[in-house]
């Protein structure tokens, strides 16, 4: 599931669904597993968006139409373009298992509830905010041509319309840059501190 | 000048990273059986066990059964319980297993018995982790990776948050409760209102409510995307805690005592947001659509569509095509098939003799059907111990056994498909309690009021 973060040019899937919570992207059915299968969550990816009670794909739902249908790989679906506050409600980080394991290394959106922004990072998957506008733009791109990419190039912190030539600067700190660029983990991190953790609590 | 919020913070910090997050040291871990299975299985992989088990406590809530606690058919939700207990005795975490006296809700149980106290950082995989700030705590929902984290290391790295103050002023109507006021809150923040800060309660209206109120109003935080909702301890809190099972005890709760006096907002603090709100404007409320800011007053009636702004009017409809209302609709006299009592929101003894006083000397309307589930065992023991049971089975209601039953379809407490469902929990989601089923959120009192005419009826109207 670690993949170093540099350049990623791709087309993507709109899902324009603003407050888009956590139960939609993974219901709850699926929290009870102790698994880690990336293809496990990723088929559970917006389940009851994708598939009716009898496990049949909606046809005029996003994700279902012949032009995003496609299981993404290099160069192909591996960003999502989401609604305003994407992933608000449960805590789940099932939802960025789900997201990652259906193989998006990449979602768009004006804004990410707080905790499913830290639990796409923790799965490395990169959440670009990018302002109101240029989301709204982007969608309209991808409705005219569901072909169209977008480049994310994570050392320079910009995210390109391809189409359009339109581009936005985002926020990334150094800190995690250096993770994403170099697949290191924050519990890597933590661990190696442990001397200054047991300093803290003696001088509690 | 510090805020509360400035105040646990800055007293848990081991390291600033340069350019970077900080490193804030956890004092409570709490872990249930969804969020934990993996995070054990990180702490394998990297050959670690649990850095402070003393300060970690586990128990399940979320897949058990609340009709009997012999056994979970479902081999599913079996296999995340059994993996529960057995990574806690493999890691040695305090772990209080299903049908015993001290299991129930997690964020029930934390409080109950003195495990959650002011002044602490408090995280658990699950965002109604909020709910652990009544007490005067920093307490947040955190994902699996960090409940990892934290279990390695005893450390979480997280962003500092804006600060915002919401402020409650004035006396609460009859028929009013705290589930109301955070549900009129919701309604005025929206659902990303409040993403980015930790908000602190504050005012004579939050002063006067009891702390299980306050877990209550705490509880919901999250639902306008605040992770962490705060309320400064007070003699409230400390008449709470004094004599609890994990609390201190002699000296050292008179140390404890006089350090939590210091836990309050500076006299001219700066908050980053602040608002006030007015106890005499809320009134019972219950919600339309398919998020808790959805709502009315009870005796209101849905929006009408030209008062949704024009980028918002999609998705209201689909909220209304979902719940099967119309705009403008009165929703009183609306018939409801389900009710629900209980969950970390509203699963405490209070709410259950809140409960009780609506349906004492009445029955249960044919046609509906109830589950009454006790936050805990410690609830639920209580409730006996007042009779409160025999009051509600004499209405014609079964009390049952403690467990997060229908909030979320883990459990075999499912709504089906299509039915209509009044709850004292704390999300109306899309397919939340069951694929398909409706949801509407409401107090005790509205949730009893309903229970009893069939109907969705304004408790100060009986």
């Amino acid at each position: 599931m670690k993949q170093k973060f540099d350049i990623i040019k791709s087309t993507c899937i709109p899902v324009d669904i603003d407050n888009c919570n956590t139960d939609l992207i993974i219901p709850a059915r699926y929290l009870a597993s102790t698994t880690r299968d990336p293809k496990f969550f990723g088929d559970a990816f917006m389940h009851d968006l994708r598939f009716d009670a009898e496990g049949r794909p909606v046809e005029d739902f996003v994700m279902n139409r012949p032009e995003f249908r496609e299981a993404p790989h290099e160069g192909v679906h591996e960003i999502i373009v989401g609604g305003q506050n994407w992933g608000s409600g449960s805590s789940r980080e099932h939802a960025a298992w789900a997201i990652a394991g259906y193989g998006v290394r990449v979602v768009i959106s004006s804004s990410f509830a707080d905790i499913h922004r830290n639990n796409l990072l923790n799965c490395f998957v990169l959440p670009v905010v990018v302002s109101r506008d240029f989301q709204q733009e982007l969608f309209a791109t991808i409705a005219r041509n569901p072909q169209a990419e977008v480049e994310v190039n994570v050392p320079e912190q910009t995210v390109t319309n391809v189409s359009t030539g339109r581009s936005e600067r985002f926020e990334l700190n150094g800190y995690k840059k250096y993770c994403l660029m170099n697949a290191y983990d924050d519990i890597d991190f933590l661990l190696s501190s442990k001397d200054k953790i047991e300093a803290w609590e003696a001088a509690r | 000048m510090k805020t509360l919020f400035d105040k646990i913070w800055d007293s848990h910090v081991v390291q600033q990273v340069e350019d970077g997050p900080t490193q804030l040291y956890i004092d409570r871990l709490y872990c249930h059986e969804v969020t934990t299975p993996q995070a054990f299985d990180t702490l394998r992989d990297k050959g670690v066990g649990v850095f402070r088990p003393e300060r970690v406590f586990a128990m399940p809530d979320h897949n058990t059964p609340s009709d009997q606690q012999d056994e979970i058919h479902d081999p599913v939700g079996r296999k995340q319980v059994e993996t529960l207990a057995a990574n806690c005795k493999e890691f040695g975490i305090k772990h209080f297993a299903m049908g015993t006296q001290d299991n129930g809700i997690i964020h029930v149980v934390g409080p109950e018995k003195g495990l959650s106290l002011p002044g602490m950082t408090i995280v658990c995989g699950d965002s109604h982790t909020s709910t652990h700030g009544a007490v005067g705590a920093l307490a947040m929902g955190i994902g699996t990776s960090e409940v990892a984290q934290v279990m390695a290391s005893q450390c979480i790295l997280q962003a500092k948050p804006k600060s915002m103050r919401i402020n409650v002023e004035g006396i609460l109507q009859p028929g009013v409760t705290a589930k109301d006021i955070a549900l009129y809150i919701m309604a005025q923040m929206t659902t990303s209102g409040a993403t980015g800060y930790v908000v602190e309660y504050a005012g004579s209206t939050i002063r006067n409510l009891s702390m299980e109120g306050r877990l209550t109003l705490s509880n919901l935080s999250i639902e306008m995307g605040s992770r962490a909702g705060i309320i400064a301890p007070d003699e409230t809190t400390f008449a709470y805690l004094k004599s609890r099972e994990y609390a201190p005890e002699g000296e050292a709760w008179e140390q404890a005592v006089a350090y939590w006096k210091t836990l309050h907002t500076d006299e001219g603090a700066v908050f980053d947001k602040e608002v006030t709100y007015r106890a005499e404007d809320i009134a019972p409320r219950i919600t339309y659509g398919t998020n808790p800011g959805a709502g009315i007053a009870i005796n209101g009636t849905v929006p009408t569509l030209d008062s949704v702004p024009e980028a918002e009017q999609a998705g209201f409809l689909a909220q209304l095509k979902y719940m099967q209302f119309e705009p403008g609709q009165k929703l009183e006299g609306t018939p409801v098939d389900y009710v629900f009592l209980g969950a970390c929101t509203n699963g405490r003894i209070e709410d259950f003799r809140a409960f009780a006083e609506v349906v004492k000397g009445r029955k249960k309307a044919d046609g509906v059907t109830a589950w009454l589930v006790p936050g805990s065992w410690m609830v639920r023991k209580q409730i006996v111990d007042e009779g409160l049971d025999q009051v509600l089975e004499e209405a014609g209601f079964e009390l049952r056994l403690p467990s997060c039953s229908s909030c979320l379809a883990m459990n075999p407490d499912k709504v089906p498909a299509g039915r209509l469902s009044i709850s004292t929990s704390n999300r109306n989601f899309v397919g939340r309690q069951g694929p398909g089923a409706r949801t509407i959120l409401a107090s005790p009192l509205t949730v009893a009021a309903a229970a009893i005419t069939g109907v969705i009826t304004d408790p100060r109207t009986l």
